[in-house]
């Protein structure tokens, strides 16, 4: 069987098994619909939340980032780990025991307003939106190489899947396809990975092999160093991001934006207990460590072996009509361009603009073509773009759910409609979720940034509005209506405005107003690390205004010492 | 009332103390001090780079369940876990 084959085949086998649990485990109420009936086991919540987190931008986009960022790539690994900490500690034990379905619901009734759970569903839309369009654009990614076609049409052909398979099933059908697509990601991304491990460096664990030594006896992050200083990159092991400034609020703010998703919040309501909920993120956090520690090896082992294959020795660069098939394969899809400058028919990689051959090496391309630049076997390709569909396909899922949830059973059903029947608020969250699909894939037509760029944006959305919000609704007992909503209004304006004004309006290109700026001219702060910035102008304007108006009412005040403790206090009663 | 915001206090503390190593060995040690823990080296990799790429990672792990561990205590101790 040819590669072609093998890959529909596998692709094929993984979504008959998606789609079969979906089916076996159909959502039948409405509340069923959303949280599974509050019924899952820590560790089975663990995998799921891991395989709903883990998007296109764990699987398909980060470890292309490690490779060409090094060092400075270690804001995505710290980022969206150290996240869990927060969640763990700050958020799901208090979120589980207020139980209610979602992040709006409990914005609204913690600060005794409607206009407060309107706002937070403005944040979670903007937040979750721009994550389904990084999402678009890792789906193109793979859809494109899999189906050999452009990247236009790749992405067409995954929003028609997204929606088919995001509408089917609700939570719970989720809830279980997602066991099943974590099993499967993980496997894919783990497989290739030991082999390259192995074959370069002799050790099987990619996260030791990354420390090892190659059969020159060098170390493997020593040669990748100078392989690619001697080309003229910054150096692998220690390449900055930005500034060290720059990263340090990159991480904060995607840590932060971590613990104000909704989709991930989401997750905590169905487990059965305060308790279960604690470990919960401890066991998310294990699945997706899993994927984390062995995507650094993934990214300098690619690097090193690209690095190796365009200039096999000093001196001696690829002839171009000698390209492997990978090569060839990548150039069809629009996001591997070659130019030859220099008219000797050979690739030239470099560093320097104007003797750089390589005009276009989309980022994330570099785990789906990893495989076979590596020379693996035709089934660890076919794998890893079944992983990587796996990947893509069940966040985007848990997004539109999120979406929708807020849409159907917050603003219609808990603002405009309160007596809106069951069946048509299913029916108005399958229509958003249509829509949502259709404008997430127009934008990720032309994605602001790679797919996990795209992504950091949606996460510095979440941390400047709704993570200040949940957590001073907490741990503050004074936090009252105004100061939330005018804290929210301030992170999300904030953060908004700078990203818009770099990135163009909604990321249509051309829009960015102010165009003439110097780039990133707040410090020096990147407009996807902008994030944290937001959150502390949020926390800063809610704290202000709460204290020139009225402290919260009485029962708000029992509400909020009721959640801080998990069973009921049997002394007091 | 005030077994209550005892609990509360004990919890803060814990969390806080857990936060302080979340910081050190992301923030300080990935980031801050990258540099000089980059002299020093743990096999191939310089020891900054491994603390931003992997070490903080398995800390963050760690720390979870080391507080949903002592938080468990705590809620037997003031008497507030679940059934």
């Amino acid at each position: 069987m040819d590669l072609q084959t093998i890959t529909y085949t596998i692709v094929g086998l993984t979504f008959v098994l998606y789609i079969a649990i979906a089916v076996w485990a159909r959502a039948a109420s409405t509340g069923e619909f959303y949280v599974a009936g509050k019924g899952v086991h820590p560790v089975l919540n663990g995998m799921a939340t891991a395989a709903d987190w883990m998007s296109a931008a764990s699987f398909i986009s980060m470890a292309g980032l490690i490779a060409f960022n090094g060092y400075g790539a270690s804001v995505f690994l710290m980022g969206w780990t150290g996240g869990y900490v927060l969640l763990a500690m700050l958020l799901a034990p208090y979120l589980r025991k207020y139980g209610k379905f979602t992040v709006p619901e409990f914005i609204g009734d913690r600060f005794y307003s409607r206009t407060a759970r309107v706002v937070a569903i403005v944040c979670l839309i903007f937040a979750s939106l721009t994550y389904v369009i990084g999402q678009m654009k890792g789906i193109g990614v793979a859809f494109s190489r899999f189906l050999e076609m452009d990247f236009d049409h790749g992405l067409y052909a995954g929003m028609g899947i997204v929606f088919f398979y995001a509408v089917l099933g609700g939570m719970k059908g989720i809830t279980y396809t997602q066991i099943a697509q974590y099993c499967v990601l993980i496997f894919a991304y783990t497989v290739p990975a030991v082999f390259i491990s192995l074959s370069l460096t002799g050790n099987p664990l990619p996260q030791l092999g990354l420390g090892g030594k190659m059969a020159d006896g060098s170390y493997l992050l020593d040669k990748l160093d100078l392989i690619v200083t001697d080309l003229g990159f910054k150096e692998y092991t220690t390449a900055v991001m930005g500034s060290k400034l720059n990263m340090f609020v990159y991480t904060l703010s995607l840590m932060i934006g971590t613990a104000g998703l909704p989709h991930v919040i989401a997750r905590f309501f169905t487990v059965p207990s305060v308790k279960g909920a604690r470990s919960s993120a401890g066991w998310a956090l294990v699945f997706i460590a899993a994927l984390y520690t062995v995507a650094p090896a993934v990214g300098a082992m690619a690097r090193l072996n690209l690095s190796t294959t365009i200039q096999p020795a000093p001196d001696v660069n690829l002839v171009y009509d000698e390209r492997p098939a990978w090569f060839k394969n990548w150039e069809k899809t629009g996001l591997l361009a070659f130019e030859d400058k220099n008219g000797d028919g050979r690739i030239q990689y470099v560093a320097d603009e104007q003797k750089n051959e390589m005009v276009k090496v989309d980022r994330d391309i570099m785990v789906l073509a990893n495989p076979e630049i590596a020379k693996l076997p035709d089934w660890v390709i076919a794998l890893v773009a079944a992983g990587g569909l796996a990947a893509a396909l069940s966040t985007a899922a848990g997004l539109l759910l999120a979406i929708a949830s807020s849409i159907s059973h917050d603003l219609l059903k808990g603002v405009f409609v309160p007596n809106i029947s069951e069946k048509n608020e299913l029916l108005a969250s399958r229509i958003t979720m249509g829509c949502a699909v259709l404008v997430a894939g127009y934008l990720g037509l032309h994605p602001p940034d790679f797919a996990a760029g795209t992504v950091a944006i949606a996460f510095g959305l979440a941390a400047s509005s709704l993570f200040p919000a949940l957590m001073m609704g907490i741990f503050s007992m004074r936090m009252n209506k105004a100061g939330a909503i005018a804290g929210m209004l301030a992170g999300l304006g904030v953060t908004i405005l700078y990203v818009f004004q770099h990135k163009g309006i909604m990321f249509i290109p051309g829009t960015s107003f102010l165009g003439g700026m110097e780039e990133n001219w707040f410090f020096g702060i990147s407009p996807n690390a902008f994030g944290a910035v937001g959150a502390v102008v949020n926390f800063t304007v809610a704290a202000l205004v709460a204290r020139l108006t009225a402290a919260p009412p009485a029962h708000i005040q029992e509400l909020v010492e009721h959640i801080r403790v998990p069973g009921t206090s049997r002394k007091a009663a | 009332m005030s077994d209550n915001s005892e609990y509360w206090k004990a919890n803060l503390r814990l969390v806080l103390f857990c936060l302080a190593v979340w910081f050190t060995v992301s923030y300080l040690f990935g980031i801050v001090l990258v540099e000089p823990l980059n002299m020093f080296r743990l096999g191939g990799y310089k020891l900054g780079f491994w603390f931003a790429q992997q070490g903080s990672i398995y800390t963050f792990v760690l720390l979870i369940f080391f507080y949903a561990w002592r938080m468990n205590l705590l809620d037997r101790k003031f008497n507030v876990h679940e059934e």
